[in-house]
């Protein structure tokens, strides 16, 4: 091969690749530059407060921002604790050996990669058909459903077991990072296994946790499919009173606006807006993880 | 294989001894059916070529050997001739009273104060007056008091290596143990740091029973009153220190101490 | 004496109540999180048992079963009152027999309802195809130039433009599919219908783009240095070495990314529902609307009966997706635990 030859051919092969690198980066910028432009004049302070009017084709969207808000709450309090355990149990208590810890991992490994639709569905077999007619029947029995239906609760915690192997894995991550010298110290100071776990370990992987706890987070804030059939309504006139109720969502109203509105041209600027304030919340989860993921690096190396 | 040399020592009482003592790691035979004494108030060295099994050894005299999967643990380790291994001991109650210096420098990510603290704390002691008292004793003791004593807030890992070492030193000694392990203390530290540990080791065996494993024959020779020599999970000599690297009774340990392997 | 009260202290074995507690709680809960897995499998698959039974029972627990509805977005009461009735008595003819699954006709909301998940299966597989064949190459070779030749300030300027990808909502990449993409693509290939299988591929590609590209660029960077370094010094220039050293040996592993690419692909929801079109064709043309298995579950299950035959065949297609994708994160974890395997003992 001459000399020019394998430069061209050295040029070609450095600005292919460097060409699709930045190729996503173009995409980011256009998909979040769109939005922003398409959402930004809705986006006022009656928008983000207000009820949706005049047959959701204008007035705000709170109901939806108080029901995601609500969804992410009940679905965190449901499942970081769960998967928090989960895995200082995987990684501190159960042994090598231990058949449970084996099956808990493949569990969470086949899991992850179970489509959101499929959780959905299991949200509707389980809880709805199963757990709450179950109720309804023995509690009730008047021939109404109560807790037999989708609502804020049954779809909270079908987002729960979604992110719970995000939460598990990205704990018993974060307790790796504690080294065994820790431990060992506390330990041969005579302290117990669970004062260690409490004063050394989970002290030590607390920003670990945390970001895990936001990405599993955001990842609830930002999925539609499991909770389209499970809870998330089209539209209410008041914001849910209790868990029996259903609720509006975010990532669902987009879709209902977008897809079955009336006039879906006149709420371009709705579905916008709204599509804005999603991206915008998802970012800010995100973005949290990412610094506090950073602060993590940095500590570890110094 | 190992006899008993040493009937003219002077000796003080026995406060550790292990019988027949083999230690397993899956497959691995580590330690091979190891007996030895080891006399109250006195430091006494493990020394020998690395991979020989003398941190195992150390490590099993406080437990911690159960840490690790797959260990299994052989013979009798007696603690003023209780075995240390039998099924009603308690190991935290026993890990409080044998307190371990590790090769790598460990404080926690906390205070100094913090640190020296943790153990009284986790014994439930919550009262400020009698911790600042322990804390400061006991950093006094590791001779570091001087060097900290305006900085008890600072992060205990900011301390130099030799600073750390001697912190995790009085961290051991706040819980009040009476028998001290290290397993080469210095081995990670420059010699003006080496120099002030074994200082501090030669201080501290006037109130404390210490096991000292080291790779460092000099190290062994300055602070040990008895020497310990393990090669291949066994162990070769035993006897006192200025013995051992005098004359040595086994071949293999002349060999070693004279730097002929290892 | 002090010796005694060592070995009397440490002889008695304590009870600590807050140790105990703590293990069988925490225990219990990984027990807990377990079993929900478990439960997942077996209510998923529960859900579709009633097709493979007799068809009159079928008809029989109809009766007995509820007849309550949500969402009103398709049908009227009246109208939907009367699919009800005809739905029975056709399942009660017929029952879903196999020959009517394997059809080619997704019709299930009509006086003889069709269940012929083909038009579904060519759906999921033509978008997903169209997605795949984007997002890998664009995936493959960002991850190349940022293992293997980025400077580290485009290293650390393109990793969060791929965490920012990855943490786009379908449902806003399906947004902007169905009001932005859609029009450029009809427009720039004058296409008949707005949205479409090709729409929905190109949309479901940002999605599988972060897959491909961290795991691929995973491999990449643990291609270990002595490979690279020994074709150095052999006088390869950069280029050589990755394209001939440095690819080849991460294989296993950007052949796993690709099959885990196809897993998301096949299992998104909101961004083929939004995007395609959902007609249930089964035409080869990439420009035609199609309806996928995800989209049609996300589609029709809010407004089925429970306990219906159409109910019970949503679950199956369900419970297809699930052991499709359960089956590809096997293969893929085959390959990295491969790849594993290798470095391993390579070292």
């Amino acid at each position: 091969m001459t000399i020019t030859k394998r430069k061209i051919l050295g040029t070609i092969a450095y600005t292919v690749p460097a060409f699709f690198a930045l190729v996503i980066v173009a995409i980011v910028l256009f998909v979040m530059t769109y939005i922003v432009i398409g959402g930004w004049d809705s986006l006022t302070m009656d928008f983000l407060l207000g009820s949706p009017e005049e047959g959701m084709t204008k007035g705000g969207i709170f109901p939806a921002i108080f029901g995601t808000f609500l969804l992410v709450v009940i679905m965190s309090l449901a499942g970081v604790p769960v998967g928090t355990f989960t895995a200082i149990y995987l990684s501190e208590y159960a042994s090598q050996k231990s058949i449970l810890a084996r099956l808990i991992r493949f569990a969470v490994n086949t899991l992850a990669g179970v489509p959101a639709i499929v959780f959905g569905l299991f949200g509707l077999g389980f809880f709805i058909q199963f757990v709450g007619a179950g109720v309804d029947k023995t509690l009730y029995n008047d021939g109404m459903l109560h807790w037999g239906q989708p609502n804020i609760l049954w779809a909270s915690l079908t987002m729960a077991l979604l992110t719970l192997p995000v939460v598990i894995v990205a704990v018993e991550e974060a307790i790796k990072t504690v080294p065994r010298e820790l431990r060992e110290a506390s330990l041969a100071l005579g302290a117990t296994k669970w004062q260690t776990i409490r004063k050394v370990v989970i002290p030590n992987s607390i920003t670990g946790m945390l970001t895990g706890g936001i990405l599993a987070v955001s990842r609830g804030a930002g999925e539609v499919a499991p909770i389209l059939f499970t809870g998330a309504a089209y539209f209410l006139p008041h914001l849910p009173s209790g868990l029996s109720d259903q609720f509006m969502e975010l990532g669902y109203h987009i879709y209902i606006m977008a897809t079955q509105s009336p006039d879906v041209e006149a709420t371009r600027g709705i579905q916008y807006a709204t599509t804005l304030v999603l991206l915008l919340l998802t970012f800010a989860l995100n973005f949290s993880a990412i610094f506090l993921r950073y602060r993590l690096r940095k500590r570890i190396i110094t | 294989m190992y006899s008993h040399s040493y009937t003219t020592m002077k000796t003080t009482e026995i406060r550790l001894k292990t019988e027949g003592l083999n230690i397993y790691y899956g497959q691995k035979h580590a330690i091979k059916n190891v007996n030895l004494e080891v006399f109250t108030n006195r430091v006494t060295a493990l020394i020998g070529p690395s991979g020989c099994g003398k941190s195992t050894y150390l490590r099993a005299f406080n437990r911690m050997n159960d840490l690790i999967e797959n260990t299994r643990v052989d013979g009798q380790v007696l603690l003023d001739g209780v075995n240390i291994y039998d099924r009603q001991v308690d190991v935290v109650e026993l890990r409080k009273k044998i307190g371990m210096i590790f090769q790598k420098s460990n404080p926690f990510p906390k205070s100094i104060f913090e640190n020296v603290a943790y153990g009284p704390r986790i014994n439930g002691m919550n009262d400020k007056k009698k911790l600042e008292e322990i804390v400061q004793r006991s950093l006094k003791q590791a001779a570091l008091w001087d060097e900290v004593k305006d900085d008890l807030g600072k992060s205990g890992l900011s301390l130099s290596g030799g600073q750390q070492q001697r912190l995790c030193i009085a961290r051991a000694l706040a819980v009040d143990p009476e028998i001290l392990l290290m397993d080469e203390p210095a081995s990670a530290l420059d010699p003006i740091a080496t120099a002030k540990i074994e200082e501090l080791v030669y201080e501290l065996k006037n109130s404390y029973t210490i096991v000292i494993v080291t790779h460092n024959m000099q190290q062994a020779a300055r602070v040990s009153d008895y020497t310990a020599f393990f090669y291949m999970g066994e162990l070769i000599e035993f006897d006192e220190t200025k013995k051992i690297f005098t004359v040595p009774a086994k071949k293999q340990t002349e060999d070693y101490i004279t730097g002929r392997f290892g | 004496m002090q010796p005694k009260k060592i070995t009397n202290t440490m002889m008695k074995k304590r009870f600590r109540l807050s140790e105990f507690l703590a293990e069988k709680l925490i225990t219990a809960t990984a027990f807990m999180s377990f079993t929900f897995i478990v439960l997942i499998f077996i209510f998923v698959f529960r859900e579709t048992l009633p097709i493979f039974s007799a068809p009159d029972e079928i008809a029989a627990t109809e009766e007995l079963g509820e007849q309550e509805t949500y969402g009103n977005i398709v049908l009227t009461d009246a109208e939907r009152a009367v699919e009800e009735k005809q739905n029975k008595s056709i399942a009660a003819e017929e029952g879903v027999t196999a020959k009517n699954l394997a059809g080619d006709r997704w019709q299930p909301i009509s006086g003889k309802p069709k269940y012929g998940l083909l038009p579904l299966i060519i759906g999921s597989l033509k978008v997903s195809l169209i997605a795949v064949l984007l997002a890998a190459p664009i995936g493959i070779l960002a991850a190349l130039f940022t293992a293997a030749f980025a400077p580290k300030w485009a290293k650390e300027a393109l990793k969060p433009m791929i965490e920012i990808l990855a943490g786009f909502p379908s449902v806003v990449i399906g947004f902007f599919a169905l009001v932005v993409l859609a029009t450029f693509i009809q427009d720039f290939f004058g296409l008949e219908y707005r949205l479409n299988a090709f729409v929905g591929g190109v949309a479901l590609s940002l999605a599988v783009i972060p897959i491909i590209f961290t795991i691929s660029e995973d491999a990449i960077s643990a291609v270990p240095k002595s490979l690279t370094e020994a074709s150095l010094a052999l006088g390869a220039t950069k280029w050589q070495t990755a394209l001939k050293v440095v690819l080849p040996a991460a294989t296993p592993g950007i052949f796993a990314s690709v099959i885990l690419g196809v897993g998301r692909a096949f299992g998104e929801t909101m961004i083929v529902l939004m995007a395609t079109g959902n007609a249930a064709l089964t035409s080869a043309d990439p420009f035609e609307p199609v309806r996928t298995m995800s989209a049609t579950i996300g589609a029709e299950m809010a407004e089925v009966v429970f306990g219906e035959t159409h109910y019970n065949v949503l679950f199956l297609i369900g419970s297809i997706l699930f052991l499709f994708t359960f089956t590809l994160n096997a293969i893929a974890e085959i390959f990295v635990r491969q790849r594993l395997m290798k470095k391993f003992s390579g070292n």
